[in-house]
């Protein structure tokens, strides 16, 4: 983990809201595994007081790069980022993926920005399963290319049917479920709440397991204020705070205790 | 010329008189791969409490315009605990160690400040008499003057280490718990701790914190800190430690001009890991503009 101020090389559109970002970034970019994120200044955001978590979508050749949508001030604001600015980066944070999968068949399932979250890691994984995809429209559906060109197959679901097939992304999955590959299957996710825990649930009721990165607002990113905390189950029967900065963002769905638990 | 930036607060000497504040700055671990701890002034540690505290639920800060509300809770480990995991990581550095202490009852108050006596490498305890966050006890410690008395006094008689009692955000009887804390034996006071306050999210008509509301901190309370800093050290000869809002050295110098030895900064440590060691130096940079040798002519400097 190190501070460092990245120069913007690039920042362009890619589709529905959605940009990437591409930072120098000779410190932090060698050290990035699967799954771990950066905590970023926003740069002219004078209200601020706090940085936003991004996750790391590349990182390669001393440079990485996020993608991210406008979700709110700071994201609005970082949209007018211009190349050549500089922007402060503390990385790489969070656990992230294991990158193995103990024989069995990776399947990656993500939404939104969680495709961005997962493309590490369908490099870094000894071998090439399934990614199954949801978003509301084909505009949330990022990287399918980037993913088949790393030799993934992708099925995508989209809410309003613009693109694959029409509903939830639990969906095609369960389909491909019925008939689960000889070896077995091990899941990683990525996505809002209610789809991570679908996934863990259909990972408990499988005997598999899965790895869900989840997404908690987040204070100093580093583990200092314990703001980001999820109910962990404790190993007495009880239950413990871990960070989701420090101990995640990525837990095996046993180990959480859901809410209304 | 040399600069000299050191300072002693009720006989804990710093090598400047920039602190990170408690709560900011976990036990220290947590930022030690970003700054080097050893140019701090002091760590003041996140509060400990006699036993082992869970917090509130989340969601536990709300990022506000210029500010931060936060209701953590106080979840810290305990005295047990963070002597066994805490502090051992802290000895191997060569920065004071001001441990942040509460309870809910004046008995806890006295178990967690006696349970430091033999600890090696406690530089000294700050009591926090002042947290918006807990609804039991201790912001009623802090805004009751008679119990404000015995709090601080029963800390006094079980602990001879350096005591920093941190005042509650009282603005109108701030110069009056500085005399309390002072007649009460305290070798230095620290003010401000985060104010209490709320945010509401208009679409779900709930409110943003899990614990309803908090304490703000960040540069939106600057000005109101400021003013309780001047009050406070008007009001006693013992050292004041001023805290709120300092993101950058003239933030820093301000406090000083108001009366303040020492500063402490608390949530601009988010956004910059090194923002204390930087307004250390920014300090440094001011005294020799100024052509000042020594950071106490700075403290009380204000001209009226
Ligand atoms: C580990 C992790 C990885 C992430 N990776 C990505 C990514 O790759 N691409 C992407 O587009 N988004 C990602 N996010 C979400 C991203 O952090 C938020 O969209 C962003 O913080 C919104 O900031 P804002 O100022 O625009 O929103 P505002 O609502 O104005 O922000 C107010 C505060 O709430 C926080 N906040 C708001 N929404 C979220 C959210 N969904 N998650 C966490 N904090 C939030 C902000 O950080 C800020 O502190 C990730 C979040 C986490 C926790
Ligand atoms: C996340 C967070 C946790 C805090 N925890 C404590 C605490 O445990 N004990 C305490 O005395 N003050 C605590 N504080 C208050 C700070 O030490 C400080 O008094 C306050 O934040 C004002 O300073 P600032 O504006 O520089 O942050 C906490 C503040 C924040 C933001
Ligand atoms: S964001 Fe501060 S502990 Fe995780």
């Amino acid at each position: 983990m190190r501070m460092e101020n990245a120069q913007i090389l690039e920042h362009r559109d890619i589709q529905g809201g959605y940009k990437r970002l591409v930072l120098r970034a000779p410190g932090i970019a060698p050290e990035v595994r699967p799954g771990q994120f950066v905590h970023l200044r926003v740069p002219h955001l004078e209200a601020a007081v706090l940085r936003r978590p991004f996750s790391v979508f590349d990182a390669r050749d001393g440079a990485l790069s996020i993608l991210y949508k406008d979700a709110g001030h700071g994201t609005a604001v970082l949209k007018g980022a211009a190349p050549g600015e500089t922007v402060s980066l503390i990385g790489p944070l969070g656990r992230g993926f294991p990158a193995e999968c103990g024989g069995r068949m990776p399947v990656l399932v993500a939404g939104g920005y969680g495709m961005a979250a997962l493309h590490l890691l369908a490099r870094a994984l000894p071998r090439r399963g399934i990614a199954f995809f949801g978003g509301k429209t084909a505009d949330d559906v990022l990287c399918v290319d980037e993913f088949e060109a790393l030799g993934w197959p992708v099925r995508i679901a989209t809410e309003d049917g613009s693109l694959g097939e029409r509903g939830l992304v639990t969906a095609p999955l369960d389909e491909w479920m019925k008939k689960p590959p000889r070896e077995g299957v091990e899941l990683f996710a990525c996505g809002p709440m209610g789809m991570l825990r679908a996934i863990g649930e259909r990972a408990i009721a499988g005997g598999w397991k899965a790895w869900l990165s989840l997404d908690r607002h987040m204070g100093c990113g580093v583990g200092a204020c314990l703001t980001c905390v999820q109910k962990i189950h404790a190993p007495d029967g009880g239950w413990t705070w871990q960070r989701v900065c420090r101990e995640g963002p990525v837990f095996e769905s046993r180990e959480i205790v859901w809410e209304d638990e | 010329m040399g600069i000299d930036l050191s300072v002693e607060i009720g006989g804990i000497r710093m090598r400047n008189p920039v602190m990170v504040a408690s709560g900011t700055f976990g036990y220290g671990p947590e930022y030690a791969d970003l700054v080097d701890l050893n140019r701090l002034g002091a760590i003041v540690v996140k509060g400990i409490s006699p036993k082992p505290v869970m917090g509130n639920p989340p969601a536990r800060t709300v990022e506000t315009v210029g500010g931060l509300i936060n209701a953590i809770g106080l979840q810290n480990p305990g005295l047990e605990g963070f002597l066994r995991d805490g502090l051992p990581f802290l000895r191997g550095y060569n920065v004071p160690v001001i441990v942040n202490i509460w309870g809910r009852t004046v008995e806890e108050y006295e178990e967690v400040a006696a349970g430091f006596e033999g600890a090696e490498g406690v530089a000294g305890l700050e009591v926090n008499v002042s947290c918006p966050n807990i609804k039991e006890g201790s912001a009623l410690f802090g805004g009751d003057p008679a119990l404000f008395r015995r709090v601080v006094s029963a800390v006094r008689a079980k602990t001879r280490r350096p005591l920093i009692v941190k005042l509650a955000p009282d603005l109108s009887r701030v110069a009056e718990y500085a005399r309390a804390a002072e007649g009460c034996g305290a070798d230095a006071i620290s003010l401000i701790n985060s104010i209490p306050a709320m945010a509401i999210d208009i679409e779900t008509r709930r409110p943003r914190l899990g614990n309803v509301s908090g304490g703000l901190s960040g540069p939106a309370i600057k000005p109101i800190a400021l003013k309780m800093v001047w009050e406070a050290a008007r009001a006693v000869k013992i050292p004041v430690i001023g805290i709120g809002g300092i993101a950058c050295a003239a933030d820093a110098i301000e406090f000083l001009l108001a009366g303040a030895t020492a500063v402490a900064v608390g949530t601009a440590t988010f956004l910059n890991p090194a923002a204390a060691i930087e307004i250390a130096e920014g300090i440094g940079d001011y005294l020799a503009r100024h052509g000042l040798g020594h950071v106490r002519d700075v403290t009380g400097g204000l001209r009226s």
